[in-house]
């Protein structure tokens, strides 16, 4: 995999070093060196491959293989900033190359026109800082297209009637549909809906030197081992290596971006696996850490000049977090689905992705899919994706004995989910800040969580949830189950804690995601995002990054990074 | 009476389950040992894990070997009294009746190695808790000096004097601290040493799987399922799918 890196020495100064290899970082490492340049990307998690990736439960749930480690790099947590934070697992993201697209569902839907205008739309929302985005769908669009091609999504363009206009089909049919998805679009048909087969970024045949998905179960949460699965891993990183331009350097934990007297980001300091300290010199830096370590990265790197954190004369670093609301419901068939099989989802409602606040009651907007997203243990006892989340077992089983084995064996492969998910509203109160007092392993202030959702969130999670329940109704399952509505305390979608906007004072970066206060930092990741959209980024990432590597390589062209 | 009996050797034999399966399964170990990383503790470094991969290699096999051997192999942590109490516990949270339970999957070799190579963090949690088994024992049933001893009825009377204050939120595999940690802490290894796969040293021949129904395949073709066998392909909605 990496036989035909160059290997950069920490004194040449590259065009671009690149913090994160992730579903954003990946993306920008392969457009910038294919465009020419000499990258190095700095991933502070391992360099795994296929080879690497088991179907065991425990690597995932104990040992955190692929994630970030809660004893690593502990963090805290406080619903609203006049508490203490205490110390609590609040966030989980990919820490390998590849990030958090190496085990990601691979859910791909486009947002829509309405995600990047609500706030002219609508008008504002009391007690959120909702904000239209300095560009538009049509600005995106021919790189969502990029994403499907050259990313690799399967899907069937047309299927949806809510879908906003495409430049082209999907370059892959849908993957197959399973049990739950034919129950979901059959129910959700009979009361009137337009269930569609889910965009995935999964092969569904095999293309571009990779594997069409075989079907074995263990997705959500674990490392694809045959390359179907379309991770930065499996796709980016490696038409980045083959440029022979761009050094993935894994192991390599970036905790400063360095400055110079001129306020210019002169490259990226880096502990090694040995705790080295290095400085990677670069003309120019491009952070994709993610909605939570782009923001502390920036922080961590405050100086004289920068008193408050690098690029955050609006002091809007770190704030604005949007996780998604999401809510699910369970429900138990008489058949056997064999849900287990196959990759997470495979049928989507969109019909609720604009709903009316004159008829709901709130603003935000969502869709649903059908899915099982348990593998054995987890389903037996819960503990992914969240340690401490609900087993696939009703709540009114028995934690042992007889009972709770005879309803294992009966209800694993007779259970399925309705997952909804949906905006969250911005909000200046919720944050990713340093904690005053906790230090990771490295000694470095640790990541503090501060969230409480906006109350419209939680009336959509139980108003989507209402749908759900309703199509299984139609659906005829025999139970029907769900947890309470309640705050989230708990993140993996990572979003809009750099924001982008065209005024220095109510965003971090512009358009072209330069930070308003470097010249030559540029920032894109979930923290760019300006509204959540209704809860899959993974796609709106990549097509951000697709689009910041255009703008970034014009930029560069025209000698205006280096000046 | 029946548990102590059938304990640790009458069932590594257990001929009747899982001989229909021979899979691939001996190229899959092969390709899969070096990946057993068993880990039901907190924190571990990368570090860590290399340091100690002949220790989790040998760790993988010796699970698998212990589970398959018709001799009991020895313990690492475990006395065999206590591992015959840890089996009999195992034996009530999974019980065996007409389909295997967490004897025949070889749970307690699960644990045993588990505690004694890279979850080292829990042998407290069964040091301390593993008396305080017997004293609760003791305490509703004068007569008995071993929870293994007692009937299925008196030991699941046992065990339900755990379920107060078990609490609601469960972090799954994480240690807490407190008496009541000991029979949850060996309630979900007990779970994982059923459930997961087979190739990870423990659900000995795949009898944890076979119980829940899922295939123990690496790969499956559609249908999947009942509902979606007859599924006719994606037809799209007759003419008003341009309702928005």
């Amino acid at each position: 995999m990496t036989v035909d890196q160059p290997h950069y020495k920490t004194s040449d100064e590259v065009d671009f070093a690149i913090i994160g290899s992730g579903a954003a970082g990946g993306i920008l490492a392969k457009e910038l060196s294919t465009n020419g340049f000499r990258v190095v990307v700095l991933e502070q998690g391992p360099y795994l491959t296929e080879a690497d990736f088991t179907h065991n439960e425990i690597e995932i749930l104990a040992l955190d293989k692929l994630t970030n480690h809660p004893k690593l790099q502990p963090n805290t947590f406080r619903k609203t900033p006049d508490e203490k934070a205490k110390p609590q697992r609040a966030l989980v993201y990919g820490r390998c190359v590849g990030g958090t697209s190496v085990h990601f569902t691979a859910n791909f839907w486009r947002f829509h026109e309405i995600d990047f205008i609500e706030r002219s739309k609508v008008g504002p929302v009391a007690g959120s800082g909702l904000m239209d985005w300095p560009i538009k769908y049509a600005d995106l669009e021919p790189y969502y297209t990029k994403v499907e091609w050259e990313i690799g999504v399967s899907g069937l363009a047309g299927a949806s009637p809510f879908d906003p206009p495409r430049s082209k089909p999907y370059p892959m049919p849908p993957l197959p549909v399973k049990s739950s998805g034919v129950i979901f679009e059959r129910a959700a048909r009979k009361l009137g809906w337009h269930p569609f087969p889910a965009p995935m970024a999964i092969n569904s045949q095999a293309r571009a030197g990779r594997s069409a998905c075989v079907n074995c179960g263990f997705c959500l949460g674990f490392g694809c081992e045959v390359g179907a699965k379309s991770s930065s891993l499996a796709t980016a990183i490696r038409m980045a290596e083959r440029t022979g331009r761009c050094e993935i350097r894994p192991n390599s934990y970036v905790h400063r971006i360095e400055t110079d007297v001129n306020g210019r980001a002169t490259g990226a300091i880096y502990f090694d696996e040995k705790r080295n300290t290095h400085l990677q010199k670069a003309k120019a830096v491009v952070v994709c850490a993610n909605g939570a370590e782009t923001p502390r990265l920036l922080l961590l790197s405050a100086s004289k000049r920068f008193p408050n954190g690098l690029a955050n004369s609006s002091g809007l670093v770190g704030k604005y977090l949007m996780l998604n609301s999401y809510t699910d419901v369970l429900a138990l068939f008489e058949h056997p689905l064999n849900d287990y099989k196959g990759y997470t989802d495979s049928r989507v409602l969109h019909d609720f992705y604009e709903l009316d606040p004159q008829k709901t009651g709130f603003y935000g907007g969502g869709g649903l899919d059908a899915r099982f997203d348990f593998t054995p243990i987890t389903f037996a006892m819960g503990g992914y994706p969240v340690s401490g989340s609900p087993s696939g077992l009703p709540p009114d089983t028995p934690r042992w004995g007889r009972g709770f084995k005879n309803a294992l064996s009966h209800n694993f492969t007779r259970t399925m989910k309705i997952a909804c998910h949906g905006t969250s509203l911005p909000m200046e109160t919720n944050s990713f800040s340093l904690d005053p007092e906790l230090k990771d392993a490295w000694g470095l202030p640790a990541l503090r969580m501060t969230y409480k959702n906006h109350p419209d969130d939680l009336k959509l999670e139980a108003w989507q949830r209402d749908r759900a329940l309703e199509i299984l109704e139609a659906a005829g399952a025999q139970k029907k189950w769900h947890g309470e509505i309640e705050d989230d305390s708990f993140a993996f979608h990572l979003l809009g804690t750099c924001r982008m906007g065209n005024d220095p004072k109510t965003s971090v970066i512009n358009a072209d995601h330069r930070a308003h206060d470097v010249r030559n930092l540029f920032l894109c990741d979930g923290s760019s995002l300006v509204t959540s959209g209704r809860g899959q980024p993974t796609m709106t990432i990549e097509a951000l990054a697709f689009r910041a590597a255009d703008r970034i390589t014009a930029l560069a062209k025209r000698g205006e990074i280096s000046a | 009476m029946r548990i102590r009996q059938m304990s640790l050797t009458e069932n590594r034999l257990h001929p009747t389950v899982g001989k229909s399966r021979k899979l691939r399964r001996n190229t899959m170990n092969e390709l899969n040992r070096r990946n057993f990383l068993l880990r039901t503790g907190t924190g571990l470094s990368a570090a860590w894990i290399t340091a100690n991969w002949p220790a989790l290699l040998s760790a993988a096999k010796h699970a698998h070997n212990a589970a398959k051997a018709a001799t009991p192999p020895k313990f690492e942590f475990f006395t065999p009294e206590e591992a015959a109490e840890v089996e009999a516990i195992t034996a009530r949270i999974v019980p065996t009746d007409d389909t295997p339970g967490a004897r025949e999957a070889g749970v307690v070799y699960f644990i045993d190695r588990s505690l004694a190579t890279f979850a080292v963090d829990d042998q407290k949690t069964y040091r301390e808790g593993l008396p305080d088994l017997q004293s609760r024992a003791k305490e509703m049933l004068p007569d008995t000096s071993k929870f293994s001893g007692l009937t299925t009825e008196q030991q699941d009377a046992v065990l339900h004097s755990f379920d107060e204050n078990t609490p609601t939120t469960r972090r799954a595999f994480r240690a807490r601290p407190g008496a009541q940690n000991f029979f949850e802490t060996l309630r979900q290894h007990t779970i994982a040493g059923f459930l997961i796969d087979p190739d990870y040293g423990g659900n000995h021949d795949g009898v944890g799987w076979k119980v829940i129904g899922r295939e123990r395949e690496h790969m499956f073709q559609p249908p999947f399922g009942y509902y979606d066998k007859d599924y006719p392909g994606w037809q799209p909605l007759a003419k008003e799918a341009d309702k928005k």
